[in-house]
């Protein structure tokens, strides 16, 4: 019940938030949001630590954006292609990766998303250094025009619900029961009769169409698909976010984007940009030593402690 | 001629483990009984818990075969044997620590729904396993704290939510690793009496050291050195076994004679 107050109050938070703030760097709050959630879907549910879900964030982008520029397709379908191609692609990874434990987990995940990174990189789709420019927005059933950044903003929204919705509901399924079983003692969960690696690949097919359907309604809010998103910074970046807000907790990744985001978007404009790095860093350091289960954790601590 | 061949429900066919050189089970060749509570003993370092995470597939044997109601099991994954009915613990208590104690026996009861890669449907579904699962609890005298985090129990209740775990899969054979250990006086006793109410209608093979629970609980027990078996029998024969005494238990043996002489004067 309480869960649900909440969740109200953000809902209404986030519906009169464009009154006050630039939708655009909202719209960018928001996908950077779902893509933490999704990453720690694997990381704070399954107890898995990818260190390549940029390659699905910039899959989405890419695959979306080229859509978008080449054929007539409306931006649901594209976007619907952008995250079906990134489930794809994280089959794939999960495929090879799920064998290996902990920081080899990690090592093969970033070893495949380097891979990727050259690809586009290299591929002649992908316009290179400059990236899918001028990607248009479309308008959605062909009747909405996303052109206006109201409108945008709220289609975001409308994607990142759905999102945070599917998470929501994974987590607190039977699939997700046995997900936290194993996170808590996977031999264990084998001993009982549980596959544990194709838990491990579907929860990651899952994490990465999510993180890829960020990226595909990213690329539609900029009009651009770039390598910054297929970088290992980003992969960095979003684990990160999630440290910060609170690894494991449902909304702590939220509030993991929306600090990162709003410290790159002030930091970044001011004199201060050329030290941005440095001061995420310190930032990234302070709160993993103050608070290792993050803010959200802590808050949640807190609550359970005085109340 | 049926009624004289026992009914074997697991043999291995001299399963052998060699670590990078080092032999840590050699050419075992065990035999359990269905219906029985078969102790493995031995010194630490014998092979023991090898044995067990060979059984289960934890490990692959560098040789030999195991063989379970007659089929050869030894290919098959830890996941698929214990599909089959062969379920293990662990020498360390392995729960589930961040669930509640009753979400710990519903994850083993969940498994024959069918339903658990169903990430679309909620959690609630599995509300009508409860009953089943307080059930279990209930069995080892554990349904007072089914809302409790396991992480907060005590660790011979941890012990004995781990058995009410193990029996929600219905195995056909459990495979206990010193369920005893660790525990006071008064766990011991309570998990002994655990372990044989449930073995009714199973079978258990167990590794303890604590010779009291062997002596009460095993209809047979299989002495393991330096990871080859030493000898086999009942307790009367294996503890009169001149080289057990001087091998493993003479020590152990005397001062529990000593100890229950004492108790009886
Ligand atoms: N994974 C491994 N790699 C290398 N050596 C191992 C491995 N597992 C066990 N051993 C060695 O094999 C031998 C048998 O170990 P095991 O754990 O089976 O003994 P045990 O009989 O269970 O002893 P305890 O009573 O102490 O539990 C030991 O010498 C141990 O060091
Ligand atoms: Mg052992």
């Amino acid at each position: 019940m309480n869960n649900l107050k909440l969740n109200i109050l953000l809902l209404i938070i986030a519906v009169i938030a464009p009154a006050v703030f630039y939708p655009v760097f909202l719209a960018k709050i928001l996908c950077f949001a779902l893509f933490a959630c999704a990453f720690n879907l694997l990381l704070g549910y399954a107890g898995l630590l990818s260190f390549g879900h940029a390659a699905f964030l910039g899959t989405g982008g890419y695959v979306t954006g080229y859509l978008m520029i080449n054929t007539g397709l409306s931006p649901e379908i594209a976007i619907i292609l952008g995250m079906v191609a990134g489930g794809i692609l994280g089959a794939i990874f999960g495929k090879l990766a799920v064998k290996r434990e902990g920081i080899y987990f990690a090592m093969v995940t970033l070893a495949l998303a380097q891979l990727v990174f050259f690809f586009y990189l290299q591929a002649p789709f992908t316009n290179g250094e400059d990236g899918l420019q001028g990607v248009p927005r479309g308008a959605i059933f062909g009747l909405i025009d996303l052109s206006n950044n109201y409108t945008m903003y709220y289609f975001v929204l409308a994607i990142f619900i759905l999102g945070y919705w599917i998470i929501n509901r994974t987590v607190h399924s039977p699939f997700g029961q046995v997900l936290k079983a194993i996170r808590e003692n996977e031999d264990r969960a084998i001993s009982l009769g549980y596959e544990v690696n194709r838990y491990k690949w579907v929860a990651f097919i899952i994490s990465a169409a999510l993180a890829s359907l960020a990226g595909s309604t990213k690329a539609l809010v900029f009009n651009l698909a770039s390598l910054t998103d297929v970088h290992w910074h980003m992969s960095g970046e979003v684990i990160l976010m999630t440290l910060v807000g609170g690894v494991g907790t449902i909304l702590g990744p939220i509030l993991g984007a929306g600090i990162v985001v709003s410290m790159q978007n002030y930091l970044s404009g001011g004199e201060l940009g050329n030290y941005i790095h440095i001061i995420m860093g310190f930032v990234f350091v302070v709160c993993v030593l103050s608070f290792r289960s993050g803010i959200v954790g802590q808050l949640l601590k807190f609550k359970r402690n005085n109340f | 001629m049926t009624h004289s061949t026992p009914d074997v429900i697991l043999q291995t066919q001299d399963l052998t483990k060699s670590f990078k050189g080092f032999t840590a089970v050699s050419g075992v060749n065990l035999s359990i009984q269905r219906g029985h509570i078969h102790a493995l003993i031995g010194p630490n370092g014998a092979g023991k818990t090898t044995v067990f995470n060979l059984l289960t597939k934890f490990l692959k044997p560098t040789s030999g075969k195991i063989l379970f109601n007659s089929e050869d099991i030894t290919k098959l994954e830890p996941a698929a044997i214990a599909r089959k009915g062969v379920i293990r613990s662990f020498q360390i208590s392995a729960v589930f620590p961040h669930l509640t104690v009753l979400e710990n026996v519903r994850i083993a009861l969940q498994r024959k729904e069918g339903t658990s890669f169903h990430f679309w449907k909620h959690e609630s579904t599995l509300n009508r396993l409860n009953d089943k699962a307080v059930d279990l609890l209930d069995s080892v005298g554990l349904s007072d704290f089914a809302s409790t985090v396991t992480v907060d129990l005590s660790y011979g209740r941890k012990r004995a939510l781990e058995i009410a775990t193990t029996l929600a899969v219905e195995p056909e054979l459990m495979l206990l690793d010193e369920p005893t250990q660790g525990m006071g006086h008064e766990d011991v006793g309570l998990v002994t009496e655990l372990i044989k109410t449930v073995s009714k209608n199973r079978t258990i093979l167990m590794v303890e050291h604590n010779l009291q629970v062997v002596s009460r609980l095993a209809d047979r027990i299989t002495v393991l050195q330096r990871g080859s078996i030493l000898t086999e029998g009942n307790y009367q024969e294996v503890s009169n076994n001149p080289e057990v005494r001087e091998a493993y238990l003479g020590s152990e043996i005397e001062t529990e004679h000593k100890h229950s002489a004492e108790v009886a004067s």
